[in-house]
């Protein structure tokens, strides 16, 4: 292979490496902060600590889905003595009713990190329904 | 027990809890995070061009494609014109089959004795090595290409549709992707064939090993993180875009396995231009295969050659006209 082919090909594999160096050349790391509802922010306390809760809800949420629709129990009680009902968007002690606003609270960290949880292919978010 | 593969399997448990303890009892986050993955991508980079550039500098003095079909001939004989190419369009699709799919890997056979009076030595097609390193090579690639979410914001289109297509059995929560369990369990099978079978074993060395337990030790890690023990995926990303744009940052309650992740990523990376695992650079380079069999075509001229003083016969007779003629022997020219 001539040398003029090689240098070539090196050139396209350094710039594909460094592909993600050069894209982000002027953008910042900037994490985008969920917004916390008034009512999230009085309550104080969600159903885990808020570590536990970035990295474990999903987890959270199938468990419950299980047990609602196998067990019929609606009601969750957490370790921190509080008590939620395990339902993603129904009733004023559920997910949705704290954290009212999908969009600022749920959708902001699933595109960054592009997460497209199948959640919303059954629940409706209230909001975006009286919006239409 | 078999020290060619113990050594490796220690040293990917020792690298695992270097960093897992590094980062758990000493704190060194900014170690295994910020320093050592800058250095990987730096040796990466530098490694993979000096070798390439050592392999440019060699010479080539044989056109020697091995070949697998018939070669251009009469004009009524067919020509194999991938297998056998002679022009340059030729070489350009069997190079194409030779890395997208392996074509060579396809023709695997195996020699074995039959198992009976005969004894005989008979060869078999092999399937399974070009099965499982597809496999593996492929579900690297789609995992490689996924973790770009984490180094791209906001994430393209394409990725997002290559999630969707990996993750479309929707099983669990967080969804199974299926590049993950493929990437793994073909890395496993692939060690399991140089352990289990005798032959490969009998050849299989450190080297062949070490890659292959480093892979294994970061799908395993990934796919705990992901599934099992979980990480605050926000904080990594956040961590990952850091490394970018080269304002790093530690994440806050992001434990030791992601940083064994980390670590065990960037020894790979470091790692390849001195190994085996330049093969994905060799293979643009192999003279067995880059080059086109037109050698009754056209004359290739070895670039070592020197120049060699040649007697001709008109210098041969000069030299001994008087002793040929007095011999009675015929000459070309009396005087």
């Amino acid at each position: 292979m001539s040398r003029n082919a090689i240098v070539a090909g090196l050139t396209v594999f350094v710039i594909v490496a460094l592909f993600p160096f050069w894209f982000n050349i002027g953008r910042t790391n900037a994490a985008p902060e969920a917004e916390l509802s008034a009512k999230a922010k009085a309550a104080k306390k969600c159903v885990l600590d808020k570590y536990d809760m970035r990295a474990n809800h999903m987890s959270l949420l199938d468990e419950w889905r299980d047990t609602v629709v196998r067990d019929s129990k609606r009601v969750y009680k957490s370790a921190n003595g509080k008590t939620f009902g395990m339902s993603l968007s129904t009733g004023e002690d559920s997910c949705m009713g704290c954290h009212v606003d999908k969009e600022k609270f749920c959708d902001k960290c699933h595109n960054y990190a592009s997460v497209n949880p199948y959640c919303w292919e059954c629940h409706t978010d209230p909001k975006e329904v009286a919006n239409e | 027990m078999n020290q060619k593969y113990m050594l490796p399997l220690a040293g990917v448990f020792l690298l695992f809890l270097l960093a897992y303890a590094g980062v758990e009892g000493v704190g060194l986050q900014w170690l295994f995070g910020i320093v050592i993955p800058y250095l990987a991508v730096i040796a990466f980079i530098y490694g993979f061009v000096n070798r390439v550039m050592c392999w440019a500098g060699s010479a080539v003095p044989f056109r020697i494609p091995t070949t697998c079909g018939q070669q251009k001939s009469l004009p009524w004989i067919k020509q194999n014109r991938i297998d056998n190419p002679d022009t340059a369009i030729g070489v350009f699709i069997r190079m194409l089959f030779e890395i997208f799919l392996f074509r060579s890997l396809f023709r695997n056979t195996k020699a074995a004795f039959n198992r009976d009076e005969n004894n005989k030595l008979t060869y078999s097609w092999e399937i399974f090595l070009w099965l499982g390193a597809l496999a593996f090579h492929y579900g690297f690639l789609v995992v490689i290409l996924r973790h770009l979410r984490f180094f791209l914001e906001p994430v393209p289109v394409c990725l997002t549709f290559l999630e969707y297509l990996d993750g479309i059995v929707q099983i669990g929560l967080p969804g199974i992707f299926l590049s993950g369990i493929v990437l793994l369990a073909a890395a496993l099978f692939l060690l399991a064939r140089r352990i289990f079978d005798a032959k490969v074993s009998y050849i299989s060395l450190a080297a062949d090993y070490f890659p292959l337990f480093l892979i294994i030790g970061i799908a395993a890690t990934g796919i705990a993180m992901r599934y099992f023990t979980k990480v605050d995926i926000v904080g990594v990303k956040e961590f990952t875009m850091g490394l970018v744009t080269f304002h790093p940052v530690i994440p806050p309650g992001v434990g030791g396995l992601f940083y064994a992740h980390v670590l065990m990523v960037s020894v790979l990376f470091a790692y390849f231009p001195m190994s085996k695992l330049m093969h994905a650079g060799g293979i643009f380079l192999s003279p067995t295969r880059n080059m086109a069999n037109n050698t009754r075509a056209k004359r290739h001229i070895n670039p070592w050659n020197y120049a060699v003083d040649v007697h001709t016969y008109e210098q041969y007779e000069d030299h001994f006209r008087e002793k040929m003629i007095e011999a009675g022997l015929p000459v070309d020219k009396e005087e």
